[in-house]
């Protein structure tokens, strides 16, 4: 779309250019918030490089070490950094490669209940009436269950394993979306640059998706990271409960499960893959938070 | 005499309102058998206080909603949505120019979609095609091509309100209502919208049906006026006519209730006041 008799400060990149500094502006007056990024960064670039990193492969045995604890206690060995489980395989390996499996839960879960609760939230605010309230009775049911057990029942009925407990997941967090995209598309649709568009000629695909979407994403976009970690949460706490990932997979929560019975015996065994999803929970909260404020026009001041 | 692009005949609004659980269900009278006639190129200006129906109109006028019952004639063709549906002739025959410049912009819009939007969804033409036309347009309403590729809230409200228009006569439509166009903007700049859509009238031949409550604006712009009372047309004709000789009473308030800002009446105001405390005083 740029043109060349166009001065250069109103070609489009420059203006995305702007829009972008304006929000890194927002975003970076949240400490929590830039910290969190970069650990989220960081997570990102562990889980895409990690066979590079790892020093071991996630699911190699070493019979000779055993329940080897961290490089700095005593009995410790230099080349097993955190130490190893009780069938000899090296932690910090598997916690490398379990990010792996956590960003791949979060963004495939984020994405199926975004596209699904944008696409049933659209309909029942755009529609309004009989539809909106069968819709929102339905999402007021599945809101009605504690989540877990939610997810737990949907996992036991179509069998445990990784993609299952995905689909579970994003069908218990799909009703947030779903709400919030109805209550932003009924304040919008009501304005009146959707009635002079609904004028020009718009059909309702048109309005919905082109018109009236694109101002409601803003908390789309925050409930998206916050839901990502929550997915982590959902999917270790379902590897947990041995519904999720199966062994050998090197998914944190599983990971937990195995070591349950070493609490006390081998401490290290349990504590890293927790400490991993709590940094990374924590991390990825921190930053949706960042966005909120970066991204919700009634906090920003002009 | 030419034929008008415009006819209204017996024009009839109701809301049912229905009152909850246990309330009745009521009927709100909004329009009441409104008739009138715009000639090519004419202004019928729209008057009223808040809540007589004015903006009901407009959304009938402009296809927004049907009429409960009554008789809509756009360039002598009966148009009646609720049994023909909207089709593209008809749309391209009326546009809106709306109150709010705030709000009738579409945020995520650059200025260059939003004029081409129109001429994209009712019209073959190619992306050079619209985009010269828009150009075109955004120089016809006062901006330049550099504003094509920015965003709304880059602009000032004069300006948003001349892109509302540019959109509006994208479609080249023949009428052309304003839902109180200029009350949301600051004098000086009335002005100057007000003079912009003076002009493109001249140029396009354009009729207007013109909404406000502000008479000195509509003393300027109006060739014939409606005034409007709870639904009803307490007072139709010539601008002259009435303004010169009020004959609805409602119409003698709404006239004496116009503040006069000349010089003259401000100095006689004060004057009369001063005099006041002079004999209050001592």
């Amino acid at each position: 779309m740029s043109n060349a008799t166009l001065p250069a400060e109103t070609s489009s990149g420059a203006i995305r250019r702007r829009a972008l500094a304006d929000f890194w502006f927002y975003f970076s007056e949240n400490r929590g918030a830039v910290i969190g990024f970069w650990v989220f960064v960081a997570l990102v670039l562990v889980a895409i490089f990690a066979p590079l990193i790892a020093p071991h492969s996630p699911i190699e045995q070493f019979r000779d070490a055993l329940k080897v604890p961290p490089a700095w206690e005593a009995g410790g060995r230099p080349e097993f950094l955190l130490g190893t489980d009780p069938v000899g395989r090296d932690i910090l390996s598997r916690l490398i490669y379990g990010a792996q499996y956590s960003l791949f839960i979060g963004v495939v879960v984020v994405s199926i209940a975004l596209v699904g609760g944008i696409v049933i939230g659209l309909i029942a605010g755009f529609f309004g009436g009989w539809i909106d309230t069968v819709i929102m009775r339905v999402m007021d049911v599945i809101l009605a269950f504690p989540s877990l057990l939610l997810a737990l029942v949907l996992v036991a009925v179509l069998g445990p394993g990784l993609t299952n407990a995905m689909i579970a997941i994003a069908l218990v967090l799909q009703p947030h979306f779903a709400r919030l995209t109805r209550a932003a598309v009924m304040a919008e649709k009501n304005r009146e640059y959707v009635i002079a568009a609904r004028l020009a000629g718009a059909g309702r695909l048109r309005l919905m998706f082109k018109t009236i979407l694109p101002n409601c994403l803003a908390p789309l976009i925050v409930q998206g990271t916050l839901s990502f970690s929550n997915a982590i949460l959902d999917a270790a706490a379902l590897g947990f409960l041995g519904m999720g990932a199966q062994a050998p997979t090197p998914e944190w929560g599983s990971m937990l499960a195995e070591a349950r019975e070493f609490i006390l015996s081998a401490w290290w065994i349990v504590t890293f893959p927790g400490l991993a999803i709590l940094i990374t929970v924590l991390a990825i909260n921190l930053a949706g938070d960042g966005l909120r404020d970066a991204l919700d026009p009634k906090l920003k001041r002009s | 005499m030419t034929q008008p692009v415009l006819e209204a005949r017996n024009i009839v609004r109701d809301y049912h309102v229905g009152g909850g659980l246990f309330g009745k269900p009521k009927i709100i009278h909004a329009v009441k058998g409104v008739s009138f006639s715009v000639e090519k190129g004419k202004t019928l200006a729209i008057v009223g206080e808040s809540g007589c129906g004015k903006s009901t109109l407009a959304r009938i006028l402009t296809l927004i909603d049907a009429p409960t019952s009554g008789e809509l004639f756009i360039d002598g063709m009966e148009i009646d949505i609720l049994r023909d549906g909207l089709t593209r002739d008809m749309r391209q025959k009326v546009q809106i120019v709306f109150q709010n410049p705030y709000g009738s912009l579409n945020p995520r819009q650059k200025i260059g979609d939003v004029l081409g939007e129109p001429l994209l969804l009712n019209t073959n033409k190619s992306a050079a095609e619209r985009r010269d036309l828009a150009m075109q347009m955004l120089i016809k309403v006062g901006l330049g091509p550099e504003h094509f590729n920015r965003y709304p809230h880059m602009f000032s409200g004069g300006q948003r309100q001349r892109i509302a228009i540019a959109r509006a006569l994208m479609l080249s439509p023949s009428l052309l209502v304003l839902d109180e166009p200029v009350s949301a903007l600051d004098l000086s700049v009335q002005a100057q919208v007000l003079n912009l859509l003076a002009d493109l009238q001249d140029e396009f031949g354009l009729t207007y049906v013109f909404i406000s409550h502000d008479l000195s604006v509509v003393r300027y712009i109006a060739d014939e006026v409606m005034v409007m009372y709870y639904g009803e047309v307490v007072e139709y004709g010539a601008r002259e006519k009435v303004f010169s000789d009020p004959q609805h009473e409602y119409t003698k308030t709404l006239f004496a209730a116009t503040p006069n800002a000349d010089v003259e009446s401000i100095r006689q105001r004060v004057t009369a006041r001063q005099k006041e405390r002079a004999a209050a005083g001592v």
